[in-house]
């Protein structure tokens, strides 16, 4: 029986591989980036800025008009500093293929759900990579099997996800902390299977001309763990909760205005929250002769847990502006700050981009914290505003 | 009684010609040349749009392209970037419209987010080429208003209807174009566009036209001049298929995703 399902795996990764061998693309990219801190660390064992490296490979073949999609992509982080952010991860490992008005993926990867900018409250499937960056936006692969049914003007899905994924912290040398390090040894469940309990989702969305909807449910372990200091031990201990999840994500796309809304409610044995994050983008006509582009953004938070350290954006308001010079080498700004209306704390974040010659681009990326309030769980990583230019060569 | 009907049935007839306006007549051919495109189908073909600066340096970016037909409104189209290689990856579902602005969705692999997109950056050059996304989206009837001028010599021992478009839709970069279009199976050869202040601001010209399916003309070459920057885009055609099997299912959310 063993060597049955050997023979039959090997033959269907043969079948695989043969495939793929055909016409499969191998791209990724390389990145050396460099990060400054602006203010002396605020915990002992905090280092300073130093470098890292990147390396994300991927491999993807598409057969029968695009229908069938097979791709292996996986991501390594080199730290000077911190160990902790030393990590490896296979973002996405599966297939995905179509026929009729349906589409099947099985396999590890990354799901995207939500429409606002400042902040994804709806988007759940994957766990984030808090090892690797500040704004939530690197996610762990996550093993999952879907099914999609496709309509004319929307699609339903089924999500399956067999196993968990916890989340990555940097380490006691890494900033954007707490004054305790995350333990990421000993982690709670309140499910007795742990990281075997299966999760499942569904999703459905649909556009209605101008307007696109999407309604998500999730039932399963929560993405975000509950904190809970150990002083014995000097760490903070993760808990991972069951939950269930309400989700509604709305975009209206006129000419110049975006409207967007994105709403959860959150169904958990200690706690049940609702939460928001609304607002709009406004775009300029073309600014210049050249064609520029440039958006005005605002987007209000707010979560009903109140201040506390789970809920960053609680009654935040998010204005920015993002520019595209439209040129040929793809230049692009993005300047923000969250502003916390119940006190003086402020958040400002700037990202830049640019192809810089051949397979080459350049990333900029800024963050400072003002004004911090003492109750606000920013309070943390006050000390922590950098500042981190990323140097990528595209293969 | 034949006799008398025909001499004024051709009377008539020319006084109808006689009677047609520049506008009406230059509709007409637009109507014909949009004719002559009925019922393709469906098409995929790859493009490479290669764009110099004054000073000669070129950048390459390299789509593949993917055309669905509609019936009684615009076509559906999905556009996959290949290069340059920090875009890979990166597709754009377009649902055109005539008047009605068209929905645009784009796809960001990095995210692995479907993005809804305002399609009123019209004028915006596409990805810094000097073509700007008007000139690439679908060219339905309404769009313009019609304009016809005189027919001349297009080169090749080609005869070409002059005709003057004007948009029809807000936030274009033009005020008008000069289209020439052959009479004898309605290729566009050639377009000046002129800026809101009126300068010639581009000249477009396509060449080496290849028939396909016996009645589909397309050109495997556009070269477009911008007369005010000395910039240039050149965008290759190649690889064209029709009626590939493609249907509204590859033009999806989901399909753009894959």
């Amino acid at each position: 029986m063993k060597n049955k399902i050997l023979t039959s795996s090997c033959l269907v990764l043969g079948l695989l591989l043969s495939l793929t061998a055909q016409a499969g693309e191998f791209s990724g990219n390389i990145g050396l980036e460099g990060r400054y801190f602006l203010d002396d660390a605020a915990y002992t064992g905090q280092t300073a800025g130093g470098l890292a490296l990147s390396l994300e490979p991927e491999y993807k073949h598409k057969w029968d008009n695009d229908n069938n999609v097979f791709t292996v992509k996986t991501f390594s982080r080199w730290d000077q500093k911190d160990d902790k952010r030393n990590h490896h991860d296979i973002r996405q490992l599966d297939l995905v293929m179509a026929t009729g008005d349906w589409e099947f993926q099985a396999g590890i990867s990354r799901v995207f759900w939500g429409v606002t900018e400042s902040q994804h409250l709806v988007d759940i499937i994957n766990q984030t990579d808090g090892a690797e960056g500040t704004d939530g936006e690197d996610k762990l692969g996550q093993p999952l099997f879907r099914v999609s049914h496709i309509q004319e003007n929307g699609t339903v899905s089924f999500y399956l996800l067999p196993y968990f994924r916890e989340r990555t912290f940097g380490g006691k040398a890494g900033r954007f902390r707490a004054a305790l390090p995350v333990d990421t040894n000993n982690v709670s469940y309140e499910s007795t299977k742990k990281e075997k309990h299966i999760d499942y989702a569904v999703r459905l969305t649909h556009t209605f001309d101008a307007l696109d909807v999407g309604l998500s449910y999730f039932d399963g372990t929560a993405r975000s763990p509950l904190f809970k200091p150990d002083l014995r031990s000097g760490v903070l201990k993760q808990h991972y909760p069951l939950i269930k999840q309400v989700g509604l994500d709305l975009q209206y796309t006129g000419e110049e205005w975006l409207w967007k809304l994105e709403t959860i409610n959150r169904e958990a044995k200690k706690e049940n929250y609702t939460a928001a994050v609304g607002g709009f983008e406004y775009s300029f006509p073309a600014i210049t002769e050249s064609g520029s582009d440039l958006g005005l953004l605002a987007e209000y938070h707010h979560d009903s847990r109140g201040e506390v350290l789970q809920a960053q954006f609680q009654n935040d308001l998010f204005l920015a502006a993002r520019m595209s010079l439209n040129d040929a080498e793809g230049t692009e700004f993005l300047a923000g700050t969250f502003f916390d209306l119940d006190h003086q704390t402020k958040i400002f974040r700037m990202e830049a981009s640019r192809r810089i010659g051949k397979g080459l681009k350049l990333n900029i990326e800024a963050q400072t914290f003002m004004d911090v309030d003492k109750k606000d769980a920013l309070s943390n990583v006050k000390k922590d505003g950098f500042i981190q230019i990323e140097l990528q060569k595209y293969f | 009684m034949i006799k008398y009907i025909l001499p004024v049935a051709i009377a008539l007839f020319s006084v109808n010609v006689m009677a047609e306006t520049p506008e009406e007549k230059g509709f007409r051919i637009a109507k014909a040349a949009e004719a002559s495109n009925d019922g393709f189908g469906d098409n995929t073909a790859d493009m490479t749009m290669t764009l110099k600066n004054r000073a000669g340096q070129s950048s390459v970016r390299k789509i593949h392209s993917k055309v669905l037909e509609v019936k009684g409104d615009g076509d559906k189209s999905l556009s996959l970037f290949d290069t340059p290689a920090d875009v890979k990856g990166t597709s754009m579902l377009t649902f055109s419209h005539g008047l009605k602005t068209d929905d645009q969705w784009l796809y960001l692999p990095a995210l692995k987010r479907v993005k809804r997109i305002s399609s009123r950056n019209k004028s915006g050059p596409f990805m810094g080429s000097e073509f700007a996304f008007e000139d690439l989206g679908s060219q339905e009837i309404e769009k313009y208003k019609y304009k016809y001028l005189r027919e001349e010599a297009c080169g090749k021992g080609w005869k070409c209807h002059v005709i003057e478009r004007t948009p029809a839709y807000k936030y274009s970069g033009y005020t008008r174009m000069m289209s020439w279009i052959d009479t004898n199976a309605y290729r566009l050869v050639k377009v000046d566009f002129y800026d809101r202040k009126n300068a010639k601001m581009k000249t477009l010209v396509s060449t080496g036209f290849k028939q396909y399916l016996g009645k589909y003309w397309r050109p495997n070459l556009m070269s477009m001049q911008n007369h005010l920057t000395g910039k240039s885009t050149t965008l290759q055609w190649s690889n064209y298929k029709f009626r590939t099997g493609l249907s509204h299912r590859d033009f999806n959310k989901n399909a753009l995703a894959r």
